[in-house]
């Protein structure tokens, strides 16, 4: 979910940005979850919403948020806000290091941020 | 009467726990434990009991944004989606037990979004500071070759969650756990004391089950860097 990916950075040691996380996608799906607005909102504040419209853009769901945040008592907004954090999910593609270039893999929708030895 | 309305309360919520553990109960366990990583299964009824006591007491599932670090097969993760988290990712090292909890969430069938990661906790921190709410844990012990991989867990799990941290430690370290939480400015309580009903999963485990005494802890990091949001 994108929720998780604007979580996740580049652990590898000596990465100084590893944030964001470049996202690639060869299968995406979208589950229904239940809607809570005040959820959007108590989350909304530790979300880099520039990074989250980005990672939609580059799964083809960019055209779903506004370029600039609108206001938390829209519940359109909300309503994108929570499709776009919690409904779509990548099930197979990769995270790139925007620093160090290293690639991890989600397989069956689990990202492998698993280091090697002399990565950490 | 405020005596009847009480014992019927009483009653829903031995319901409901009593539900939560049946839930659990279908969470299937590691087919192969590892030694290594001291794989041992959160028992459905201290699950329940912990996940319950978090949820009704203080208020830190439902609605919340959940993180359960050294999730194994899943059960702690598939209890606080069916208790209604609004979110929950979960994050193991073992892709054998990854797999096998993708299985438990499907079969669960929730309504909540639930993520899996596969990563080492000792080393893996999220990009931002306290991204979750709370963050839930059974630890490894850390015993045999795993010395202190209990405080390091709890130590990631501190920097992760800006409400409440629920974790199980045994009763034998509490007062070193009270010591260090007073060092890493965290309130540290311990909410029960429980008997850790070890089957014989591994080899070397002469005996059939071994009990251990287990506590139940809940810990506040002092100073969140952003105020939690109350939620109506």
């Amino acid at each position: 979910k994108l929720l998780t990916h604007n979580f996740l950075a580049s652990n590898v040691v000596g990465v100084r940005q590893g944030y964001p996380l470049r996202l690639a996608a060869t299968a995406v799906q979208t589950r229904e979850v239940d809607f809570s607005a005040d959820f959007v909102r108590n989350v909304f504040g530790r979300v880099d919403y520039g990074v989250l419209r980005e990672a939609a853009a580059g799964i083809g769901a960019g055209d779903q948020l506004p370029m600039e945040p609108d206001a938390l008592t829209n519940e359109d907004f909300l309503r994108q806000m929570h499709h776009v954090l919690l409904e779509i999910e990548v099930v197979e593609g990769s995270l790139t290091c925007p620093e160090s270039g290293r690639v991890f893999p989600i397989v069956n929708g689990i990202p492998n941020m698993l280091l090697t030895e002399d990565e950490v | 009467m405020p005596l009847l309305r009480s014992a019927t309360a009483d009653a829903l919520e031995e319901m409901r726990l009593r539900e939560l553990e049946a839930v659990l109960q279908q969470v299937d366990g590691f087919e192969r434990p590892k030694v290594h990583l001291e794989q041992y299964v959160t028992t459905p009824h201290i699950a329940a009991h912990m996940l319950y006591t978090a949820a009704t007491t203080y208020g830190d599932i439902e609605g919340r944004a959940v993180c359960d670090l050294g999730c194994g097969t899943g059960v702690l993760t598939v209890g606080c989606a069916a208790l209604g988290a609004s979110y929950v990712l979960g994050v193991d090292v073992d892709a054998d037990a990854l797999a096998i909890a993708r299985a438990n969430i499907d079969e669960a069938e929730l309504d909540a979004p639930v993520d899996l990661m596969r990563g080492d906790v000792a080393v893996w921190a999220p990009a931002r500071a306290r991204p979750f709410d709370t963050v839930v844990l059974n630890p490894p012990f850390g015993t045999k070759n795993n010395q202190g991989a209990d405080m390091l867990f709890l130590q990631r799990a501190l920097a992760c969650a800006r409400g409440a941290v629920y974790s199980l430690h045994k009763t034998a370290t509490r007062d070193h756990i009270l010591r260090k939480a007073r060092e890493w400015r965290a309130q540290c309580e311990v909410l029960a004391e429980v008997r850790y009903d070890l089957q014989a999963s591994y080899k070397f485990h002469r005996r059939k089950s071994v009990d251990v005494a287990v506590d139940l802890l809940r810990l506040v990091p002092s100073s969140p860097s952003h105020p939690l949001i109350e939620m109506r």
